[in-house]
């Protein structure tokens, strides 16, 4: 993806005014906009919000929900509730790495999957949850995956 | 406001969503146009219904004519026979499990007949990106009470008499805490609404938000006046829930518009706002002082509560921090009384704050229950009542195991508890606790190890790392664990699991660490012949734990309904089936890793565990 870094950085960071305190917003609309967290944009948002880049870094590694390697186009997220555990999401978990050739937590070569846990998206009553990108599906059984899949294939 | 005969209201939570609900709403339009009914009929899009194992949900008001499972193929009929014919599609209705007959309506259909609604009061009966609407239905009338007639003492008051304690889990007296934080030295100060939902299968506060988020907002309001010098108010969202962050803003933005938010409420010279922020998936954020810090934009580690965060909490300022049911409850508090409120539940609150639990409390039900959703039922309801009578039993006809309570904190509570009372004190003393309301039903198939496992897992993939009992115990107990399913625990390991689980609690600097063990505690307690199955007889009696399953071919079905179809083969990492299309086919146990890979993809059931 093609990104002016200082230019995203500057945008994002006047949108919260600036503030250090608001460095974990700023973080979020930075992944938002380009799928992971650039080593560049990094740099210049602590310019910007005035925050060490020790400190940026400190917060990237801390909370899960952000990400310094780029993802995939699609990241599938499987849900790893209680619910969603009981139902066997873990044995969704395999199938999709069959699926996909790659283990979970990394990205298929073409950049086009990414595989990933997540923490309880709250839809416990349509469990085990998938979500990929905005979309979420539920329940998926093990003979659902190879399908769903598919779907993205020809996106 | 314009009346119509009748009201389409269709369930627009996150669940019913991802069904395809505003697909539906969208075709009820398009074919109420075509039939000229616009002028008879609305389609109203509301927040979670609550049922979400039946999404997507239509209601049918006035009548309360309850439809379920919907597709957008369905809308037709509905409109030609229902809305046109005033017959109600039968088809469409919901039928009990191993029952004929469908019960149209919703009030009579158990899973809704049996709930006492408060902070869910509004739920499937407003849109909630419309601040009308929930004004219609009473909302903002405890604010204007508060501001037109009561002193802040006065609200304080009420709040101390109905005995409402922390819905987050911790079951704190709320009236205690705000008047703490009321006499806090200070002259800044703030509140907090805790919407950093992580206990996994807990969905309660995330259908609130979605549902009613004005509730919320007018909870931190009146909490904010009774506390007083409070100028600014955040909610802090966890990032897993989009819809709920949206709604939000919504509704704080409207409520800006009407005079609810902002300077001068009410022309009473009262200024107060509120300001959403993100969380970004790490569930120790849950915990308020580490809550704090991430809205400082900090790391979220908690810190000892040497001095309590209503003294020092957010930039060292007093602060007060409830929790989204908390705050929903509010309003009502304020409308009908604390006394009212202090009527429903047990025990009682009039000389010690915690000497009962009072109101309801919702629930997120969900696992292997026939009727999944959300609950809100009267402090002091019996666990049988909820799992059996609202919840429908279990899946399949299948036998009940344990239900766990209060999420990664909580517990295992097994059949013989069952009639157990739901009450802060009573979960607590079996060795679980209210916890937030995640409600997980387990069955038969179930191995009480594995989710033991379950949990360290996650506690420990949770935990922050800043003190070592809650980093190094919790990894240990996690080693543990995964010797004891891969069959090569011993005794000893029993024993040591519950010495390390002991000084964890003991010494572990917030609460993530302090309750991580409890769900080991109490399935060590009352599951223990499950333990030693797997340390004695290397058997998982649930089958769930791959490691000590024995794969075997079916060689009759593989051969005459698989027709040898060889996909097995395909998929084994090991290279440990024999045979080639056509064939029959057999596992070299030798070679088998058993990690199950045949019998996920066998499509024909021809693979079981002996």
């Amino acid at each position: 993806m093609e990104y002016n870094a200082t230019e995203v950085a500057k945008k994002i960071a006047a949108r919260w005014g600036n503030k250090p305190e608001n460095i974990i917003e700023m973080m979020h609309d930075i992944q938002t906009e380009l799928n992971y967290l650039p080593k560049d944009v990094l740099y210049e948002v602590s310019k910007f919000a005035s925050v060490p880049i020790s400190k940026i870094y400190n917060i990237a590694t801390f909370y899960n929900a952000f990400s310094l390697k780029p993802k995939g186009k699609y990241k599938i997220c499987v849900c790893m509730g209680t619910p969603c555990h009981a139902l066997g999401a873990p044995r969704i978990v395999s199938a999709l790495e069959r699926e996909l050739e790659i283990k979970c937590g990394d990205t298929t070569k073409d950049m086009k999957y990414s595989l990933e846990i997540t923490g309880c998206v709250g839809t416990c009553g349509l469990a085990p949850v998938v979500v990929i990108n905005e979309d979420l599906y539920g329940p998926v059984q093990v003979s659902g995956v190879q399908k769903l899949i598919k779907k993205y294939d020809s996106k | 406001m314009k009346n119509y005969r009748l009201q389409l209201m269709v369930c627009a939570g996150t669940a019913c969503v991802s069904n395809h609900s505003l697909e539906i709403k969208e075709a009820l339009e398009r074919e109420i146009k075509n039939h000229n009914l616009e002028n008879e009929a609305q389609v109203v899009q509301t927040g979670c219904n609550g049922f979400c194992g039946a999404g997507p949900i239509l209601v049918v008001q006035p009548d309360g004519i309850f439809y379920q499972l919907l597709k957008v193929t369905d809308v037709k009929q509905i409109v030609e026979e229902h809305l046109i014919k005033g017959r109600p599609v039968k088809k469409l209705l919901y039928t009990p499990p191993e029952e004929k007959t469908p019960i149209p309506k919703l009030s009579d259909i158990p899973f809704f007949a049996e709930q006492t609604l408060i902070a869910l009061r509004n739920r499937g009966l407003i849109d909630p990106e419309n601040i009308d609407d929930y004004i219609a239905r009473g909302g903002y009338k405890a604010l204007a009470k508060v501001l037109t007639s009561m002193t802040p003492d006065e609200v304080l008051n009420e709040i101390k008499i109905s005995g409402l304690r922390g819905r987050g889990g911790g079951g704190f007296p709320t009236g205690v805490k705000w008047e703490s934080c009321k006499k806090a030295h200070g002259d800044e100060k703030y509140v907090i609404c805790n919407a950093d939902e992580g206990d996994p299968g807990a969905f309660m506060d995330r259908s609130i938000i979605e549902g009613d988020p004005h509730s919320v907002i007018e909870g931190m309001i009146i909490g904010a006046y009774a506390i007083e010098n409070v100028k600014q108010g955040y909610i802090y969202v966890r990032m897993e829930y989009p819809l709920a962050i949206k709604r939000f803003q919504i509704a704080i933005n409207q409520a800006r518009e009407y005079g609810l938010l902002g300077q001068n409420i009410f022309d009473k010279g009262f200024d107060f706002d509120i300001e959403i922020r993100r969380g970004a998936g790490a569930f120790v954020c849950g915990e308020s002082t580490a809550l704090m810090a991430s809205i400082e934009g900090k790391p979220g580690e908690p810190r000892a509560k040497y001095i309590h965060t209503v003294e020092k909490g957010l930039w060292d300022k007093p602060t007060c921090l409830n929790n989204v049911e908390t705050w929903a409850n509010v309003p009502q508090i304020i409308l009908r009384g604390g006394k009212w409120f202090a009527s429903i539940g047990t025990g009682d609150v009039s000389e010690d704050p915690w000497g009962g639990s009072k109101g309801t409390k919702v629930f997120s039900l969900a696992g292997k229950v026939n009727n999944t959703g959300l609950v809100e039922v009267p402090m002091g309801i019996t666990l049988r009542d909820i799992i059996f009578r609202i919840g429908g039993g279990i899946r399949d006809g299948k036998k009940f195991k344990a239900v766990q309570t209060g999420g990664p904190s909580g517990g295992f509570i097994p059949e013989s508890l069952i009639d157990l009372p739901v009450d802060y004190e009573e979960l607590t003393k079996v060795g679980s606790m209210m916890g937030s309301g995640g409600m997980v039903v387990t069955d038969e198939d179930n191995c009480m190890v594995d989710m033991a496992k379950y949990f360290l897992a996650f506690t420990q993939a949770e935990s922050c790392g800043k003190c070592i009992p809650c980093r190094e115990g919790t990894k240990r107990m996690l080693d543990i664990l995964e010797k004891i399913t891969a069959g090569q625990g011993t005794e000893e390991d029993l024993v040591l699991l519950e010495e390390l689980s002991n000084a964890i609690v003991e010494s572990s600097l917030c609460a993530l660490g302090g309750s991580a063990p409890n769900p080991v505690l109490t399935t060590l307690k009352y599951f223990r012949d499950e333990y030693e199955a797997h340390v004695k007889d290397k058997k998982c009696p649930a089958h769930i734990c791959r490691q000590l399953n024995t794969y075997k071919i079916n060689e009759k079905i593989c051969l005459e309904i698989g027709h040898g179809c060889d996909v097995c083969k395909k998929y084994c990492p090991d290279g440990a089936i024999i045979g080639e299309r056509k064939k029959v086919h057999y596992i070299d146990p030798a070679k088998c890793g058993k990690c199950g890979a045949c019998y996920d993809v066998c499509n024909f059931n021809a693979i079981y565990i002996e």
